[in-house]
């Protein structure tokens, strides 16, 4: 890693600051769009407490103060990671979401695995190819990806691969008797309850980013310097995987960062229908039963883990285009 | 040339389909052969046959009715919700692209916070404050789906009041209104447009996701969504009740994606493949 890298990561991490106060701010405004204060919980809705403790509680949570100190004192809790306790079993948020965090981030880190695995080669191949079937097929593939909705072809997929032929599970993320599994039968056991999640949740975003692939490719396909190492005698392959390729993803890995609150987002959907206990499936448990702490806590992770998400992207492609780290000086 | 005709056959049927779901739409109680909210206990469940021909679902009502008058909410909710979306972009954009310097900044720098936060998380949060009604739905939409439209505009204003013509226009006194009003954003509708009718068929995606989870337009309201809810109970059992109205939301966003996509092949040519 050079100097530039390292001047480019530092200034990248000063960028993402302002970012960080204006998600607070939104989540913050959201917050106050919830009818009623966060204490009516203990208060307004317990007959035991009297009009006096109510307000004493309130000034002790220090919502008798103006809003701009009430925010102040949200986001030091907020850089504390403390959002207060659920109010479906007075849980601390933050433990809630870092137990849900993990199973979460496995599905879409392996989504955006397959997503690119997938979806980088498929684009390759229609954009050398153009014009022939498996452009076609492609294509059409494409159009459908964008089009479908993901949660039902989550439940065609559950009724025909789960129901009808039985082959994997279709809720959760492990069997009954995972406990008495060795530790072999317990990842394969993982592996088969997460093949329908981790197929839906790519989806939709695979269909992109072999179109965005595509016309990378093709660009760069036509210009001077492929015609160039095709002249001095290089074979096809070389000319296509070693130097065409290596220009054509570059901004496909901006557009796998763009995905990611995509992705995030997404995993409410599929977490509730396969019934996987992460973030997502939380967040909706948490919006049904009105946990305003829950729903903001989630929300505000939601937003940083983008955050990161994007940071990665950027560093990523600086990293492989040194032009990028140098020009933007 | 076989293959410009073998698109235009693809664009004429995206734009037929449509047009049969507006007509559903506009006309639903002459269309739909019964009440869709009707519960009829002697029907609960059944097949599809010559009376129900999409199958009745688990409260007996006729699927094929509840999917014409889902048309009516779900188009709705994507127009509007994409209107709002794009009055709003075009609002900051044009802004953004024509003043530059600290508005510009500012305005795009908030454009980065909003597209930070997970699109679902956004709604999902904003809903679980305000009341699941169509009209809120179609609010939450749209002002989390306005920053692709404000890219947009702001990209071609910065390019288009360099031109001569609004220099022109300046010279001759022309308002900083006047200008955007009349000769930046007309110019700059193109890819506007291509992106709003994209939009409607993402806007019906999320509406559909919004009522399938429970959390969108409530029953016994018919939407696209709502009509699947009962698909998951009955996986494996009643296969009509999944099967129509998802292809009714396939097909649909399927031709507005179609006929966005052609759109933007005569519209913006250069950017043909």
């Amino acid at each position: 890693m050079d100097g530039d890298m390292v001047n480019y990561i530092a200034r990248r991490i000063l960028g993402l600051i302002p970012v960080f106060f204006g998600i607070t701010l939104i989540s913050f405004f959201v917050i106050h769009l919830a009818p009623g204060r966060p204490t009516d919980l203990q208060t307004t809705l317990n007959p035991k407490v009297s009009y006096e403790a109510k307000l004493r509680w309130e000034k002790m949570e220090g919502l008798d103060k103006p809003i701009h100190i009430q925010y102040m004192r949200w986001l030091e809790k907020f850089i504390k990671l403390d959002f207060g306790r659920s109010y479906i079993d007075d849980r601390n948020v933050s433990e809630k979401i870092r137990e849900r965090i993990p199973i979460t981030l496995l599905l879409n880190i392996l989504s955006i695995f397959f997503i690119f695995a997938i979806g980088v080669p498929l684009g390759v191949m229609s954009a050398v190819k153009r014009e022939s079937f498996l452009d076609k097929i492609t294509t059409v593939f494409v159009f459908f990806g964008f089009s479908v909705p993901e949660f039902w072809l989550a439940l065609l997929l559950m009724s025909f691969f789960g129901i009808s032929l039985g082959w994997l599970p279709i809720s959760g993320i492990k069997s009954i008797d995972f406990e008495y599994l060795s530790l072999g039968a317990k990842i394969l056991d993982v592996g088969r309850h997460l093949i329908l999640p981790v197929t839906i949740a790519a989806f939709g975003s695979l269909a992109g980013i072999s179109r965005y692939m595509r016309s990378s490719m093709i660009g760069v396909i036509n210009q001077d310097f492929i015609r160039a190492s095709r002249a001095k005698g290089l074979k096809e392959s070389e000319v296509i995987y070693k130097h065409a390729l290596k220009n054509a993803i570059l901004p496909v890995i901006t557009i796998i960062g763009l995905s990611v609150p995509g992705l995030i987002g997404g995993s409410v959907i599929f977490e509730s229908i396969f019934s996987i206990p992460g973030m997502g499936r939380l967040f909706y448990e948490a919006v049904m039963a009105r946990d305003y702490n829950t729903i903001m806590g989630v929300l505000s992770i939601g937003a940083v883990l983008t955050l990161f998400g994007n940071f990665l992207a950027d560093i990523a492609y600086s990293y492989a285009d040194p032009r990028i780290r140098i020009s933007e000086k | 040339m076989m293959r410009e005709l073998a698109k235009n056959k693809i664009t004429l049927a995206s734009a037929v389909f449509i047009l049969i779901m507006l007509i559903f739409a506009l006309f639903a109680p002459l269309i739909a052969t019964y009440d869709p909210t009707r519960v009829d206990t002697k029907f609960i469940l059944s097949p599809p046959s010559s009376q129900h021909i999409f199958g009745t679902d688990t409260l007996g009502r006729d699927i094929f009715s509840r999917i014409v008058y889902g048309a009516r909410i779900s188009l709705s909710i994507g127009f509007i919700a994409v209107g709002i979306a794009v009055l709003i972009g075009i609002f900051f954009g044009s802004i953004a692209g024509y003043y530059g310097g600290k508005i510009d900044s500012i305005i795009m720098r908030f454009v980065d916070i909003m597209l930070c936060f997970p699109t679902l998380f956004l709604i999902l949060a904003v809903i679980a404050f305000l009341e699941p009604s169509i009209f809120n739905i179609m609010i939450v939409i749209g002002i989390t789906n306005w920053m692709g439209v404000a890219r947009l505009i702001r990209a071609e204003i910065l390019t288009l009041k360099e031109r001569d013509f609004v220099a022109c226009a300046r010279v001759m006194g022309a308002s900083d209104m006047w200008i955007i009003l009349r000769h930046l954003i007309p110019n700059a509708i193109g890819p506007v447009l291509v992106s709003a009718t994209l939009g409607i068929g993402g806007a019906i995606l999320i509406e559909s996701a919004l009522s399938f989870l429970g959390i969108g337009v409530q029953p016994p309201t018919p939407s696209w969504g709502n009509i699947l809810m009962d698909g998951k109970s009955t996986l494996g059992v009643a296969w009509w009740l999944t099967i129509f109205p998802g292809l009714f939301i396939l097909f649909t966003v399927l031709s507005y994606n179609l006929l966005g996509s052609a759109l933007r092949d005569i519209l913006e040519p250069r950017l043909k493949n």
